[in-house]
């Protein structure tokens, strides 16, 4: 009975599992997002470069909010916006919502600059081949475009996947928060601050040289 | 649905405050792009002559900084540096880390922009009797910042949107104030919508002075 409580306790192996749940929630929302705001920013993009007056004068200013306040911002403020129109998210659910938003937003403009990519002569024959226009869009356009943007799309999606550590302001234990609670808790920072670190980097690192490679090789 | 009633009085009561924060946002976001410059320019220096320890650093440094969140970033400099025994206070932990990553991707741009100017820049400063110094403060550089304009500025929006991460470091910018002030008053989505908008004008008139100083710049 003699030994002194302790309030800290070194980092153990119950910790690691810790840190892999919260890394694989990290994923989970970033997977997620970056899916459906791929999708909902291919529709925005395609809606920009088609629609003329009201893409500019209603979508665009929209889009372009996203990409002119800061995430955390964005998060707080959908977070305690949906409560008031009485909606019942939780951390997960706020977040993946601004976090698809936002993919959304960014990848809006890399798609207008996709379907820009594909050169009108190309859509023309394409036309007078006799396709439609949606199958022109969906066999002409979309490998084409897809093809000259791949690297600005992956650049959007590594720079959500880093981005989503910023959901844990909302009380989503992701994998910085998770390192945040390790920290308090063994007074390790610098390990566990590592460990976080280079779970993003082995994840980001070898997407992004990919990309630079596959840039490299299109562009010859 | 809609019960909730809108108090943005004490928002407006203190506005002064959050605008005056908001100087500290662009004053830490400026300092960390000056900062960034300067070492931006070293790295991509190191990184295209040099070989051996001295690039390993640099790279090290850019990826480092472009493959992990910036908040990662924050932190290593908040709560990881606490091991070494070094404390910073929130305002350098936010510098730091706001230059880290400043410095990490404009690198990256610098970089390709010492790639566009063409070689006999350097050989024909050099004939005219330069040291390595000087055709490099006095030729090079000059050119490579005015290709890389536009990206910089890019930056700079990217300096300030940020910073807003202070907030989780316990800094008082931007963010931290309308934070300290939310959590005070317990209007936090009006605290947040009036500086999302903050936010949102900081950036349009970033914008708009840095077209305005490329006209101004770049007359002939």
């Amino acid at each position: 009975m003699e030994t002194p409580i302790s309030f800290f306790s070194g980092f153990g192996l119950q910790d690691v599992l810790f840190m892999a749940q919260a890394a694989w929630r990290t994923l989970l929302i970033s997977v997620i997002s970056i899916s459906l705001g791929t999708l909902l920013g291919a529709i925005f993009g395609w809606m920009l470069y088609e629609g003329r007056v009201w893409a500019t004068l209603f979508l665009a200013p929209v889009l372009d909010a996203f990409r002119s306040v800061p995430l955390i911002i964005q998060l707080v403020l959908f977070y305690n916006f949906a409560p008031i129109i009485g909606l019942n998210l939780d951390a997960f659910q706020s977040g993946l919502v601004v976090l698809t938003a936002y993919t959304a937003a960014l990848v809006a403009s890399v798609a207008r600059g996709g379907i820009e990519s594909v050169g009108k002569p190309m859509r023309r024959a394409a036309r007078s081949l006799g396709m439609s226009y949606w199958q022109d869009l969906r066999y002409v356009v979309l490998p084409i475009g897809a093809r000259a943007v791949f690297p600005s799309w992956v650049g959007v999606a590594l720079g959500v996947l880093k981005d989503s550590a910023l959901v844990s302001v909302l009380g989503y234990v992701e994998l910085l928060r998770a390192s945040q609670i390790l920290m308090t808790r063994t007074q390790e920072p610098l390990l566990i601050i590592s460990i976080a670190g280079a779970f993003y980097f082995a994840l980001s690192y070898p997407i992004s040289r990919y990309s630079a490679k596959v840039e490299k090789r299109w562009s010859q | 649905m809609f019960e909730y009633n809108f108090h943005w009085r004490p928002v407006f009561r203190s506005l002064p405050d959050l605008l005056e924060a908001s100087l500290l946002t662009l004053q830490v976001a400026t300092l960390s792009m000056v900062i960034g410059i300067v070492i931006g320019l070293g790295l991509s220096v190191i990184r295209l002559r040099l070989r051996g320890p001295l690039y390993w650093f640099a790279t090290a440094w850019v990826e480092l900084a472009r493959n992990t969140p910036a908040l990662f970033q924050l932190f290593f400099f908040g709560f990881g540096l606490g091991a070494f025994g070094w404390h910073l206070t929130p305002y350098m932990i936010v510098l730091a880390g706001l230059s880290f990553n400043n410095a990490g991707y404009l690198a990256e741009n610098f970089r390709g922009g010492f790639q566009a100017v063409p070689d006999t820049q350097m050989r024909a400063a050099r004939s005219l009797g330069m040291n390595l110094w000087q055709s490099y403060t006095r030729i090079l550089v000059p050119q490579v910042l005015r290709i890389v304009y536009y990206p910089m500025t890019n930056q700079l929006v990217w300096a300030v949107l940020m910073s807003s991460l202070g907030m989780l470091v316990g800094f008082r910018e931007l963010s931290g104030e309308t934070q300290f002030f939310a959590s005070r008053t317990y209007r936090i989505f009006e605290y947040f919508a009036v500086t999302a908008v903050i936010y949102y004008v900081m950036v349009k008139i970033i914008l708009l002075a840095s077209r305005l100083l490329a006209v101004r710049l770049f007359r002939y």
